[in-house]
């Protein structure tokens, strides 16, 4: 008999999502569960579910979940963590939530080095209301409301969410990745690992940026929108390491 | 336990919340409140607690709702400007019908307003406060040892119903000093099926939510939350009556206003005036019955409050236009005389002022 060598992760609901194609919401999903999978803590993880696309986010993974409200993640988060220690406790966030209306929570829980892991999914549009521009959209990058191109004069230029927050000591593991190619989305899932080991190992704060696509509100294709990602935002926001976590070594 | 100490009103609050087994607290400073935050960063670590200053009043409000989802007993504090931000927060632990304790110590109003005492935040605290068909449970102490009291009960009413309850008090009551006696409390948290722990063994998830994005659900969830409103206000309404059975005036104050208006009703008892208090202590659920009732015997009510009159709109709906309801009220942060209170008992009693 054929040994079975993929299949559905238990952190994951057999549930169809309402992400659009193309998107990559359901990816980093994916990988996040098969973390929780490995670790083996499905039983002691809370996952804290933010304003977004990824607002139902309580629908699909097979942990308990809070619902917060726009931003305030990182805060509903440090209140779950305090009360269960030896939780795991993750947030899910996009660019608006994060590093606009949310950006005084997630700098504090950082500099705290709150006890929580962060997956930040950075679209660099707000896609859950119909794509208007978020803090981290490019440069001249339409959208709803910047419907001429992002003016640097007066919208200032896309906020570096992981390099602001390597400031900061409470920050033990930063890494920007994608999903937009099977070798990436195995650095990926390395470094939400990692991520969540920083944690469990009760070292600090971590975060996952992760780059992602919003075909539906960037008006392209799947494929386009992977293209345009390579071109436009990864040059602007490299991947890479920003804080290693070292300290953790095997 | 069980003998007299001199406290702070802010302080008692502190002490009473770690009887009745709260063992978080988020907060962030604000004057008249500030004692209380100093006193729980003091006393939680000493019984193994949490005490965390958040950076804000919204992150304070939202580490309430995450310490509440995760199903411990949990309290914050501010005054008038932080609760203001706090808002947001309290709706959605009102949609997702989640636990805690929030005390206001209300402050003088609009803006930045004064740091003395107010009570101009009844509309806010009574009415919703934030977005959303929701009620809070609002206790109203007039002394140091029931803030102590009610602040005890507070944590077991907002468990037993999964409801915030308020407590609101004031900068006079907040700041002065009384005696108070902490007894020993049966109070003890309960278990929570619901929270988010972690799934530890569950089959299936636990979800902490106010999200209903399709609108018959939305209304659904509405009519339990409806459902459980007129089952606490059939339940925990409280207040206080005193002098009120052969009264012509009643006066109707809560909070510190209550015991400014007890001199000024003293002096005018003594001066033949027939004269009550009714005292609500529970401002939502408001005691209107009891009002309804006392409209039958009393020819005429006036309300004091420190703001330009608000919980006077709560009375007069009681009263329902069978007595003449007045109204005298101090604002911005000033404490009204009892000689300007005894002035109005006195002018309502002769029938001037009506309506
Ligand atoms: C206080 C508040 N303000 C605004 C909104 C409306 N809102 C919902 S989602 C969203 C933007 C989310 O964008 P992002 O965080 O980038 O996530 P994405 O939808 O792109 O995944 C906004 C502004 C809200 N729900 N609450």
């Amino acid at each position: 008999m054929a040994e079975r060598t993929f299949g559905r992760p238990e952190a994951l609901l057999d549930v169809p999502t309402h992400y659009c194609p193309g998107c990559h919401h359901g990816i980093i999903h994916r990988l996040v569960a098969e973390v929780i999978d490995e670790l083996k803590v499905i039983d002691r993880t809370i996952g804290v579910a933010s304003v977004g696309c990824s607002a139902l986010a309580y629908d699909y993974f097979n942990v308990d979940m809070v619902q917060a409200p726009h931003g305030r993640a990182p805060a509903v988060a440090t209140g779950v963590k305090r009360v269960h220690p030896d939780g795991v406790v993750f947030t899910y966030q996009g660019d608006g939530d994060i590093a606009a209306i949310g950006t005084a929570e997630i700098v504090h829980a950082a500099a705290r080095g709150e006890r929580i892991t962060t997956i930040f999914v950075n679209n660099a549009i707000y896609g859950m209301t119909g794509g208007q521009m978020a803090p981290t959209s490019l440069v001249n990058q339409v959208t709803t409301t910047s419907p001429y191109g992002r003016k640097q004069d007066s919208a200032g230029m896309p906020i570096r969410l992981s390099e602001m927050l390597a400031t900061l000591d409470g920050a033990k593991y930063l890494a920007r990745v994608a999903v937009n190619n099977p070798a990436n989305m195995a650095k990926a899932k390395a470094a939400i690992k990692k991520a969540f080991e920083i944690q469990i190992a009760g070292l600090g704060f971590s975060m996952v940026e992760v780059l992602s696509t919003c075909p539906t509100n960037w008006g392209m294709s799947a494929i386009e929108s992977g293209t345009w990602m390579e071109k436009n935002m990864m040059p602007y926001y490299p991947l890479g390491t920003f804080r290693s976590g070292e300290e953790v070594a095997k | 336990m069980s003998e007299k100490i001199l406290m702070k009103g802010n302080e008692a609050i502190g002490e009473a919340a770690v009887v009745a087994g709260c063992r978080h607290y988020f907060g962030y400073p604000i004057t008249p409140q500030s004692e209380l935050i100093e006193y729980m960063a003091k006393r939680l670590p000493q019984v193994d607690g949490v005490f965390l200053q958040a950076e804000s009043e919204v992150a304070a409000i939202n580490m309430v709702y995450g310490a509440a989802s995760a199903g411990c007993r949990v309290m914050t504090s501010s005054s008038s400007p932080g609760i203001s931000l706090k808002q947001e927060g309290i709706s959605y632990i009102a949609g997702s019908q989640l636990p805690c304790v929030i005390v206001n110590v209300q402050r003088g109003g609009p803006g930045l307003g004064s740091i003395q005492p107010g009570q101009a935040d009844y509309f806010q605290a009574t009415k919703g406060g934030g977005h959303g068909d929701y009620r809070n449970i609002v206790l109203a102490p007039n002394s140091v040892q029931e803030m102590a009291d009610i602040t005890i009960e507070a944590f077991d009413l907002a468990d037993k119903w999964r409801n915030a309850v308020m407590i609101l008090g004031d900068g006079a009551l907040g700041q002065m000093m009384e005696p108070v006696e902490f007894k020993e409390s049966s109070s003890k948290p309960v278990e929570k099926s619901w929270a988010a722990t972690g799934r530890r063994g569950r089959a299936k998830p636990n979800i902490v939510n106010s999200l209903y994005l399709q609108p018959d659900l939305m209304e659904k969830h509405n009519h339990v939350l409806q459902e459980k409103y007129a089952k606490i206000q059939a339940e925990e309404t409280r207040w206080e009556a005193l002098n009120t059975e052969d009264a012509e005036v009643i006066v109707v104050a809560y909070g510190i206003t209550s015991r400014i208006a007890m001199t000024a009703i003293n002096k005018a008892r003594a001066n033949g005036v027939k004269v009550g208090l009714f005292r609500p202590i529970s401002l939502w659920p408001f005691p209107s019955q009891p009002l309804a009732e006392l409209a039958k015997t009393a020819k005429a009510f006036v309300v004091f409050e420190m703001s330009a009159g608000q919980m006077v709109e709560d009375v007069r709906l009681a009263v329902n236009g069978a007595k003449p309801v007045s109204f005298h009220g101090r604002t911005g942060g000033m404490l009204p005389t009892p000689k300007e209170l005894y002035e109005k008992i006195i002018s309502v009693a002769n029938g001037e002022g009506g309506k």
